[in-house]
């Protein structure tokens, strides 16, 4: 091989390569190019999104702006005075009934009679009957206090102050102080509105106790304890106007109940709540209307103490604990009660066994007892079937020489005994239907009467909350 | 004596570290949770398998209720048939009404379904529009900047990590708010019937059409001669599916996915749900069990 030649294949070997390299320069050049389009776009649709994020921002910023700005113009529309109306609510209650024995010789044999009967304790009359109306009325009154009423319009046409009370939103530290007339927050059933109950009337040992319900009229002070687990303690005082109470005309505190309620969660299905309550008042001149064994009429009155406790559960399941479905409640009450005082017996004859128009007092004393429990099951949405059972035990009263048993019958000892079914079917949770069977042997041995309800419970209007 | 005192003080100072959020349903709760991290300690009143409509007003809510520094509910009268007798019952003055430990999400997002007429003969209406807010997982956004900033008002010492903690959750959840809609793409114009209008808000996120409600009113059991009814009106616009929350009974959508040979497809409506133990599981599980019913 020559050099030269050797020299010009280099070259002509160079010279091949030439275009290779310039080609390789060009390649180059686009793929910074690429590059920096990508980078650019990159940039560019970076930016695109953020704006689009703003804009979706602002937009619902400006939605959420132009939303309010027209609740403000309508509530600006509707700045009318009745804004401020209250909520105003009606329960609707009536019933037909049917029993064995006439409704108007009823009576709770060992037990003094608790006052004049009232629409929501054992039937009053038989066929077609309107139960209470009842009519509630609402609101805060300011940021410190909310005010509730609540009016029973009943069949003979008068209209009942059922309660009328405040109570305070803000004292703090737990507390709650309720002031006017307001059901007394002792046991679980007598703070819920009869609309609310399972069974269309009150338990025999609410009759029988407290009349079928406990209202004070006064002040109450409630405080809920900061714990984990619920602890409430509850205070009452006020004028004894109502059974057991009655007819005490001097000042200060007539009536005094105290009440401690704890509860809790167990598991998700699971909720309960217990308590333990206790009444103390002083009747002046606490009267009923009786006959003796003769049949002639008497007024028998007692002033003394009256002292009750009252023990309280309730149980509720229901699977999850969403009750839609399925869901089962228990609940029941025990009452204690012991009255120590003197007892008179007014003859309204001029003569007669229990001392005639004179009247003769002797002392007395008694100690009675009594007890509900009452399962209701919930087996498919909107129907339920119940079962109460009830059971008092009236003891024997002491008293004489003055007095004897043939001149006070009613107070005769007696076991008052009651079972009663119930189905009731709701189309929401506004309607009611019930249905409920009961043989109540209240009137003493071999007076047996059977009950039979036809009921309905309608909610319209503002509707509030229903406790526990 | 010594242990009394010692026993009153653990009664009277539950921990303080921590602000208590009481919750009333569970989203809101995990909402919190998300913002504030470990600066709050949040519970929830009910579980994703009961009906928020209906709850008891338990003791165990009254009591929780009166320690908690921010009550946490709904709006839009959801929670009307129980929170009101909670709040007065637990004798706390800071989550009462118009205090600024009461907050109320359904204020802070646009309601669907506003009714034109109130009336009970329509069911169980809401006059704010509907409540169930949580199906869309834009108003989280919404509702946790505003709930941010009411936990730093709260809580001022902790503010600086609320806004934080809301920033970081924007962050992450706008991203995935992208993919779910990525996701849900062939669900767009889809035709779905549901048990309980409990979903505007799911439909006009995903914009699946609702062609007919089990329910015959909002809160009423439907019966069998109205399910056969909407099954008859329901054919002629093909629905591929039909939708109900975890709480719901189980019947009337069974009853419809058999006579319709169409999927029952249960969504788990609110965070605790089966597969859906936090908000994201809550989306991620609704996308995929509704893009498992198009298969």
């Amino acid at each position: 091989m020559k050099p030269v030649s050797l020299f010009a294949l280099a070259a002509a070997g160079a010279l091949g390569a030439l275009p290779a390299l310039a080609a390789d320069a060009g390649l180059q050049a686009l793929r910074e190019e690429i590059a920096q389009m990508r980078k650019s776009y990159e940039q560019r649709i970076e930016a695109l999104e953020k704006r689009l994020v703003q804009a979706e921002a602002t937009s619902t910023q400006a939605r959420v702006a132009a939303d309010q700005a027209a609740n403000q113009t309508t509530r600006a529309g509707e700045g009318k005075a009745n804004a401020f109306n209250p909520e105003i609510g009606l329960n609707l209650q009536g019933a037909l009934t049917k029993t064995t024995r006439d409704p108007a010789t009823w009576t709770m044999r060992g037990f003094v009679p608790p006052g004049e009967p009232d629409e929501i304790g054992p039937p009053r009359r038989r066929g077609f009957t309107a139960q209470e109306t009842e009519l509630t009325v609402a609101a805060n009154v300011d940021p410190n206090f909310r005010g509730y009423l609540n009016l029973a319009l009943t069949p003979g046409n008068a209209v009942e102050l059922e309660e009328a009370y405040f109570h305070t939103l803000g004292l703090g530290a737990g507390l709650t102080v309720k002031g006017g007339r307001f059901l007394s927050g002792i046991g679980y059933q007598n703070e819920i509105h009869p609309h609310a109950w399972d069974f269309a009337d009150a338990p025999l040992a609410y009759t029988a106790f407290v009349g079928n319900k406990l209202t004070a009229e006064g002040l109450q002070l409630k405080w809920l304890a900061p714990t984990e687990s619920f602890l409430e303690l509850g205070l009452e005082a006020g004028r004894d106007n109502s059974f057991p109470g009655g007819a005490r005309n001097k000042g200060g505190s007539g009536l005094g109940a105290a009440f401690a309620h704890i509860g809790g969660d167990v598991g998700a299905s699971s909720s309960w709540r217990g308590g333990l309550s206790y009444i103390a008042t002083r009747p002046g001149a606490r009267s009923y209307a009786g006959v003796d064994a003769s049949g002639l009429a008497t007024t028998v009155s007692f002033a003394g103490d009256s002292r009750t406790a009252v023990a309280d559960f309730v149980w509720k399941w229901a699977p999850d604990g969403n009750a839609k479905e399925r869901s089962f409640k228990l609940q029941g009450e025990y009452f204690h009660r012991t009255e120590d005082g003197r007892l008179s017996c007014v003859e309204r004859d001029t003569s007669g066994a229990c001392g005639g128009a004179a009247g003769r007092a002797d002392s007395y004393r008694s100690t009675q007892s009594g007890y509900y429990l009452q399962g209701v099951w919930q087996f498919m949405p909107r129907w339920r079937l119940g079962y109460r059972h009830d059971r008092l035990d009236s003891g024997t009263p002491s008293f004489g020489p003055t007095l004897v048993a043939t001149d006070l019958p009613q107070l005769a000892s007696w076991k008052p005994q009651r079972n009663t079914l119930m189905a009731d079917y709701a189309t929401s949770e506004f309607a009611r239907l019930r249905f409920q069977l009961a043989r109540d042997s209240s009137r003493g041995a071999g007076l047996a009467d059977n009950q039979v309800w036809l009921q309905y419970v309608m909610s319209l209007g503002a509707h509030g909350a229903h406790k526990f | 004596m010594r242990f009394a005192i010692l026993l009153l003080a653990a009664l009277a100072l539950p921990a303080q570290a921590a602000l208590k959020v009481f919750s009333t349903v569970p989203e809101w709760a995990a909402l919190a949770r998300e913002i504030g991290g470990d600066k709050v300690a949040a519970t929830s009143a009910t579980t994703a398998l009961q009906d928020p409509h209906h709850v008891d007003a338990r003791p165990s809510l009254i009591a929780r209720a009166r320690n908690a520094d921010l009550l946490l509910a709904t709006g839009a009268e959801l929670e009307v048939g129980w929170l009101p007798v909670v709040q007065r019952e637990s004798g706390n003055p800071r989550i009462q009404g118009g205090q600024p430990g009461y907050f109320e999400a359904a204020a802070c997002v646009r309601l669907l379904d506003v009714p034109g007429r109130l009336d009970r003969a329509d069911g169980d209406v809401h006059a704010a529009g509907n409540p169930h807010i949580q199906t869309d997982p834009r108003n989280m956004l919404q509702v946790g900047e505003a709930l941010a900033v009411r936990m730093a008002e709260l809580d001022p010492a902790n503010a600086a990590a609320y806004r934080a903690g809301y920033a970081n959750f924007a962050e992450r959840w706008r991203a995935q708010i992208r993919r779910w809609e990525a996701q849900a793409a062939p669900l767009r114009g889809v035709a779905v019937v549901s048990q309980h209008k409990a979903w505007p808000y799911l439909l006009d996120w995903l914009g699946l059409r609702e062609v007919a409600t089990l329910e015959p009113k909002p809160g009423v059991e439907p019966s069998v001669a109205h399910l056969a009814r909407v099954r008859e009106q329901a054919a002629q616009s093909r629905p591929r599916m039909v939708i109900r929350a975890a709480y719901n009974p189980a019947r009337p959508a069974e009853w419809f996915a058999r006579e319709a040979r169409v999927p029952a497809v249960v969504l788990p409506f609110s965070v605790g749900a089966p597969e859906a133990d936090n908000l994201t599981a809550l989306f991620e599980t609704t996308v995929q069990r509704l893009l498992g019913a198009l298969q």
